[in-house]
């Protein structure tokens, strides 16, 4: 519990800096707004696929998605 | 097979929104998928349906159903059991809460098959920040794990797990998104599988015996993840990821995919992947003899091995105008074919001296097929 009350510290410490001025202004943004540009375009397809890998090898986290439960061997 | 399920019956955290629009939440959605995974002796097919509601003002849920069917003579199944067919069932229920720049998730999730049950909770929060351009994410998640085994109804093993989670989604330039995720696993209970067992030497043959993991298991995950838009409309992705646990399994996974649009409907993806581990220091495919140590292992996605895949996918967007309640619909369809090359894990299925056996190989095809509404 201390790390997540560390972490959640953290983010509110960032959320105070918010008079950076940004360098990619908002209406320069609608390449990165396409949805072609999204990490994750379709959340059912990407949880399925994250699924697999798990499924079928050693390693795990840091994909996004979703996952839980298995349905192997 | 208690073993690899348990590998996959942890929640990766809703995050997932790396997304450029930060602090908005996802739009309301309908998806329903049909999969197919067809590979190594095993088939697994079922449905997902997937639907996200909000009020366009500050609250978002989701609700997931997903049936994993599974008819499997996997070369575990063959070499030391027999053939069979079970289901898998996931329920999930998340809700959002957007608070000016910040948006807030739960979620959690249960997994039910015959002989292990999941639930799994997790909370993250994410921060949009400097104009939007750094979004950070942290999350936690809790799961608890009920090992069973079919057969011995006395069999019960609980597995406690923990998931610490840092994202930082960052603009760079107008055509260029990048994506930093971190996560830390804990695990601790019955990491072994019921079922499976290793082999150790018994002069000019083998022997089988129980395996026995360690009870407690932590990984450390870092990606980095870009996506760049290209100037005709199209956009590059690339992705890296490290990870190592204190089992001695270290992993490298690339990835690169490319996403075309063709006119108003049509959007082609394309992507390649691979993947290769380290094998975990209590895995040998062979031991020299009985209780050789006292951690064992001959579960082959303990050993060392490596991946590719390559998959092609389109999608087609099927209203030109808003049609009732709809705005837009797609369907979609993704093949994607996996080549598994084990390096220490040999093929008792075929013929050798014992000990220099083949390695093992197999090939696997995916396939997802769905269809998506937006209201």
């Amino acid at each position: 519990m201390k790390r997540l009350a560390s972490l959640l510290s953290l983010t509110l410490l960032l959320g105070a800096c918010s008079s950076v001025e940004p360098w990619v202004k908002p209406y320069e943004r609608t390449h990165l707004a396409d949805p072609i540009m999204s990490f994750s375009r379709d959340p059912v397809s990407s949880a399925y696929d994250s699924h697999i890998y798990q499924v079928r090898e050693g390693a795990r986290g840091a994909e996004g998605g979703e996952g839980g439960g298995c349905g192997c061997n | 097979m208690a073993a690899t399920r348990r590998r996959a019956a942890w929640l990766t955290l809703l995050l997932a929104s790396l997304s450029a629009r930060a602090a908005v939440l996802p739009e309301d959605r309908a998806d329903a998928l049909y999969h197919s995974y067809d590979g190594g002796g095993v088939e697994v097919t079922g449905p997902s349906i997937l639907v996200r509601k909000g009020d366009n003002r500050n609250f978002s849920v989701s609700a997931n159903y997903y049936v994993d069917s599974i008819s499997s003579a996997s070369i575990d199944v063959v070499t030391q059991g027999s053939p069979y067919s079970e289901q898998r069932e996931q329920k999930s229920l998340g809700v959002d809460y957007l608070h000016g720049d910040t948006i807030m998730s739960l979620n959690y999730t249960r997994s039910e098959e015959s002989d292990y049950k999941a639930d799994t909770a997790s909370f993250s929060i994410s921060q949009s920040m400097f104009g939007d351009l750094t979004t950070v994410t942290l999350g936690y998640g809790r799961g608890k794990d009920d090992v069973l085994q079919n057969g011995n109804p006395d069999f019960s093993e609980p597995v406690d797990r923990q998931q610490y989670r840092v994202g930082l989604s960052q603009i760079l330039t107008k055509n260029l998104i990048l994506g930093l995720n971190f996560e830390n696993v804990t695990e601790e209970g019955f990491l072994s599988n019921p079922y499976r067992s290793d082999r150790y030497l018994d002069g000019a043959t083998f022997v089988y015996e129980p395996e026995n993991y360690p009870r407690t298991r932590t990984s450390n995950a870092v990606a980095l993840n870009m996506k760049y838009y290209l100037p005709y409309r199209a956009a590059l992705g690339l992705g890296y990821r490290y990870y190592a646990d204190d089992w001695d399994i270290e992993s490298h996974t690339a990835q690169v995919d490319y996403t075309q649009p063709f006119g108003k409907r049509w959007i082609l993806d394309v992507v390649a992947r691979y993947y290769t581990q380290s094998a975990a220091d209590f895995y040998s495919d062979l031991f020299p003899r009985q209780d050789a140590q006292n951690f064992r292992a001959r579960d082959k996605e303990l050993s060392r091995f490596s991946d590719v895949s390559l998959g092609a996918g389109v999608s087609y967007a099927l209203l030109s105008h808003a049609w009732g309640y709809i705005d837009r619909a797609e369907i979609s369809f993704k093949y994607r074919r996996f080549w598994f090359s084990y390096d220490n894990f040999s093929d008792l299925s075929r013929n050798g001296p014992v000990g220099d056996e083949p390695a093992y190989a197999f090939t696997a095809d995916v396939i997802q097929l769905y269809l998506s509404a937006w209201y």
